[in-house]
């Protein structure tokens, strides 16, 4: 039987705050253990909530970028449980009145092709601490430094059909709140982690099947690995006659595997109910106005631009705006080079191999945007052929200058354009390659353009590489033809 | 000094007469020889106290001096105060040390107040005898077989008994206006969200309240001048300008209209205090006002709205009380789920499990719609009723309690004592602010006479409050304990 997947994501993303959702609090990472929790966040007695101004423009600022409808209330609700990395017994969220309502996401597939991908809704919610079992003797230690971080839950309707359209959709919602720069996107530190809920279904039946839900996935590889692994679980499973329970399963990248941590039957009831320590908020037309105003030119737009106005090709304008730093790198290289098509290839080519060779992100290149832009003008204006920029850039690279300019002078990689100087180059290497000319003399006039290769690598090695070689090809054939 | 007012004390403090350390020492000696008796107190901070007393005498004689500085007040054990327990009358925090201040407790003492200690309350303001208390009954000045009222019986008591000029309370349900008419004082709820609540340990939060409680009007009028106003700490305070409350005191009530609910002289009414209520009544027609019958139609719904929406917030409220971080965490537990079981079952009392049992049952999935959703609109009802009867009448007057004090130990059955609080608790459903004021006495125990005003009309009540007591001075009538000498 043929089978189809069905997928749909729940994103949590951390938001780039200075402070925690509803204390003033430190969101830094990585600070000693509890020195990054204030009374509210202690879920001290008598302690009240005040919501943070920035978590809100955050959460609208994803809202506007997805196209969704804003509602003018959301309202902020209690999720009851006892967990002990959890202060106050009750998580602080949104089940009723979200702040972010329908939206959509454009995901980029394999061919190039584009699909829609529909969110249902995005919420505001504060993050809880971390329980701790290592080092202490059988005991727990808590941490409560995350503790009211403030996280926009993103939740997509089960609009994807294969674990690459997921990765590519996490890809999609990390490109956008990074370009929003409303969260740092580090999936490693947890800034953004994902629940999949998976079910497969016979190919044509109109139901779902019933999903399990695989909980707190926190990379893009971890995601195809968890989907594809669930996936061919659930196929197994009920063509072995057996029935996909709904469950919520956890992913063990060691192992490669999904494994059960609850069911349905065990599932809590969190008795949401309205936080009353908190107004509803209210968002106006005027508010929602300047917010959008606010707005970067986000992955789809520029995506587009680069292949309307820049002639990029699909390919190269999607790699380019995969990421608001690549995109900005691109451009700016662009805007001193002036040619889109050689900064792009510079970018995906030279430059990205040598990042990936030193495992650098593209902010930490050391050569800069500006550097490269002016390094692609030298070929443009002929100062230098394309085999000496690759020598500048690799003394760019290395810091052996400040700019392509002062390298070109120290290493006298200036290409010799004076045809004086070139033509008695090549009269030189005539003179001294009489067996050479006779062979070509005596070949077929066919053959000769391949054998004027010889000629031009002896001039370019006489220049020590500077000598433009369409000149010097052109020069030696009008020279070589009349000794015929 | 004990029997006078705080608006007299501040006057004998300015002029010298003497010092807020003599007034200090005063109040904390009479505390010492007669809270024996009433178990009134928690927490005594004696040494505190006399310190900030000499703080007060010190900024009088540099010219420094507001008000109310120098003035001695006592807090119920509800309010945090850094350095000093606060217990809310329950096992769970009696080891809780506050790192914080309560804002309120933090502008009481930019005011320059001395707090002399912390009273004693039914275990989470869950109670309206005082009889819930994890450190014992607390005792009617009046009559030590009766009870004080509650939640707030510690600090109604304490003031009644002269050993405080003044407190502060809380109400959520009537835990001011209630005990304060069992004890012969003057209780003032505020509008919610007049007050902050920052520091003020939750109980429901939609309807807890702070207030003061004093032998007069005036004196309440010169509390609220302190402690009301918006507070960035409490997103639920109000931004709105606070009047000095004192300026209207003395505003005529010629042309004054009340009205008098007739669901508030019903059935269950006791006869003598239906009499010093309507007593009460004529008084101020005979000051000017016109009197007149108004309904308010959904009243009878109040105590089942009011026993859904407040244990379905406290539930919430006290989740936090798991034995993890602070407060009774119980012996060596085997593992999580013991932790929070038994920490919780041995520091919690019986009436505060059972309203956190009745609030996770009526937020359960299947029942929360039926219950809260439900509660939530008899809540709209019930002010809606309030706002419909403040367009023909300027306040509402009417018992505050069906009957005065009862006996130590005479409500047995949880419900017969949900039913005292049946004048107030509307009132805290709707939001608007009500005062109790003394009003005579029934079978030697007072009658409190409850008056109630739109939303933030605190001004007016304490000014038909105060009119009164210019005229009568059940106010001033003091029990026989208060009469002792330290």
């Amino acid at each position: 039987m043929q089978w189809e997947t069905v997928i749909g994501l729940e994103v949590h993303v951390q938001l780039a705050t200075r402070s925690k959702i509803f204390s003033g609090a430190s969101t830094a990472f990585g600070a000693e253990p509890n020195t990054q929790a204030c009374a509210v966040d202690l879920g001290l007695p008598g302690v009240l909530p005040v919501l943070n101004e920035q978590a809100v423009a955050m959460a609208v600022q994803f809202g506007l970028a997805v196209h969704a409808e804003i509602p003018e209330v959301s309202v902020f609700d209690r999720k009851n449980y006892f967990y002990p990395d959890l202060p106050k017994g009750y998580q602080t969220s949104q089940m009723y009145h979200p702040i972010v309502g329908a939206g959509e996401v454009e995901i980029t597939l394999d061919d190039d092709n584009t699909k829609c991908i529909r969110i249902h809704h995005a919420h505001l919610e504060e993050d809880a601490g971390k329980s701790l079992h290592e080092d202490f003797h059988g005991m727990t230690g808590i941490d409560l430094n995350r503790a009211g971080t403030p996280l926009l839950e993103i939740v997509s309707e089960p609009d994807m059909r294969s674990a690459k359209e997921a990765a590519a959709y996490l890809k999609a919602i990390h490109s956008i709140v990074t370009y929003l720069g409303i969260s740092d996107g580090n999936m490693a530190e947890g800034s953004m982690r994902c629940d999949v809920n998976v079910s497969v279904r016979p190919q044509g039946q109109a139901e779902f099947g019933t999903r399990a839900e695989i909980k707190n996935v926190n990379s893009f590889r971890f995601v195809e690995r968890a989907i594809a692994f669930e996936v061919e679980r659930q196929i197994e499973l009920i063509e072995d006659g057996g029935k996909v329970v709904q469950e919520t399963r956890l992913f063990d990248p060691e192992r490669d595997e999904t494994r059960s941590m609850r069911t349905k039957e065990e599932a809590n009831d969190y008795r949401y109910f309205p936080c009353p320590d908190l107004l509803p908020v209210v968002l106006d037309q005027a508010y929602l106005d300047h917010l959008r105003s606010q707005l970067p030119e986000l992955p789809a737009d520029k995506r587009a631009r680069f292949q309307t106005e820049l002639g990029l090709s699909a390919y190269d304008a999607n790699v380019l705006s995969a990421s608001r730093e690549m995109a900005e790198f691109f451009e700016e290289v662009h805007r001193v080079c002036g040619d889109a098509k050689q900064a792009a290839n510079w970018v995906q080519g030279e430059l990205s191999g040598a990042l990936n060779r030193e495992n650098l992100s593209i902010q930490n290149s050391p050569v800069s945007a500006h550097q490269l832009g002016e390094l692609i003008s030298r070929v443009l204006d002929d100062t230098i052929n394309g085999k000496a920029a690759k020598q500048v850039f690799q003394a760019l690279w290395n810091g052996q200058g400040k700019s392509a300019d002062e390298v070109i002078e120290a290493k006298g990689l200036k290409q010799v354009t004076d045809a004086g100087a070139v033509e008695s180059m090549i009269d030189q290497v005539i003179a001294e390659s009489p067996a050479q000319v006779a062979q070509y003399r005596d070949s077929e006039p066919e053959k000769r353009g391949k054998m004027i290769g010889y000629f031009v690598g002896q001039v370019m090695k006489a220049s020590r590489g500077t000598a433009n070689p369409q000149q010097v090809n052109g020069l030696l054939k009008e020279k070589l033809d009349a000794l015929l | 000094m004990h029997d006078k007012t705080v608006t007299q004390l501040a006057a004998a403090l300015k002029s010298g007469e003497f010092s807020s350390r003599e007034l200090t020492s005063h109040f904390l000696q009479r505390i010492e020889k007669i809270d024996a008796k009433l178990n009134s107190f928690i927490s005594i901070t004696a040494e505190q106290a006399l310190t900030q007393a000499e703080a007060a005498d010190k900024a009088r004689a540099a010219g420094k001096a507001g008000r109310l500085t120098g003035i001695p007040l006592a807090l119920k054990d509800i309010f945090c105060t850094q350095g000093v327990k606060t217990s809310c009358g329950s096992k769970m925090l009696d080891n809780f040390i506050s790192p914080y201040n309560a804002t309120v407790v933090e502008k009481l003492n930019t005011a320059g107040t001395i707090s002399l200690g912390k009273t004693n309350m039914d275990e989470f303001a869950m109670g309206s005898s005082n009889e819930n208390s994890y450190y014992g009954v607390v005792k009617n000045p009046w009559d030590l077989s009766a009870v004080p009222g509650g939640s707030s019986g510690g600090s109604a008591a304490a003031v009644a008994a002269g050993l405080v000029p003044a407190a502060m309370g809380t109400d959520t349900g009537g835990s001011i206006r209630q005990p304060a008419a069992f004890c012969g004082i003057t209780g003032l709820k505020p509008t919610y969200g007049r007050v902050s609540r920052y520091g003020i340990i939750a109980y429901a939060s939609s309807l807890d309240q702070a207030g003061p409680m004093a032998r007069s009007a005036e004196d309440c009028a010169h509390l609220l001048n302190v402690v009301a106003g918006h507070d960035v700490r409490d997103s639920t305070s109000v931004a709105r300008g606070v009047p000095d409350y004192t300026e209207t005191l003395n505003a005529p009530l010629s042309g004054l209209k009340i009205g008098l609910p007739k669901e508030y002289f019903g059935d269950g009414l006791a006869p003598d205090v239906e009499k010093a209520v309507r007593d009460a009544v004529k008084v101020y027609e005979s000051l000017g006002a016109t009197v007149r019958e108004v309904s308010l139609p959904h009243t009878h719904f109040a105590i089942p709205a009011y026993y859904v929406i407040a244990p379905a917030e406290a539930s919430s409220n006290l989740s936090r009380y798991d034995g993890v971080r602070f407060g009774h965490r119980c012996d060596s537990p085997d593992d999580l789920i013991d932790l929070y079981t038994r920490s919780r079952a041995e520091g919690f009392g019986e009436e505060v499990k059972r309203r956190i049992l009745i609030g996770t049952h009526t937020l359960s999935e299947g029942f929360f719609d039926a219950y809260y959703t439900k509660a939530q609109k008899v809540r709209r009802l019930i002010r809606q009723d309030f706002l419909d009867a403040f367009e023909d009448v300027d306040v509402l007057m009417g018992p505050a309690s069906p009957t005065p004090a009862f006996d130590l130990g005479a409500k047995k059955d949880p419900v017969s004592m949900y039913l005292q609080d049946i004048y107030t608790i509307a009132v805290n459903l709707a939001g608007i602010p009500g005062i109790s004021v003394p009003a005579g006495f029934a079978g030697g125990r007072p009658v409190g006479l409850q008056i109630l005003g739109t939303h933030f009309a605190e001004a007016q009540l304490l000014n038909v409050a105060h009119q009164f007591q210019q005229v009568t001075d059940w106010h001033l009538t003091l029990p026989a304990l208060a009469e002792e000498n330290a």
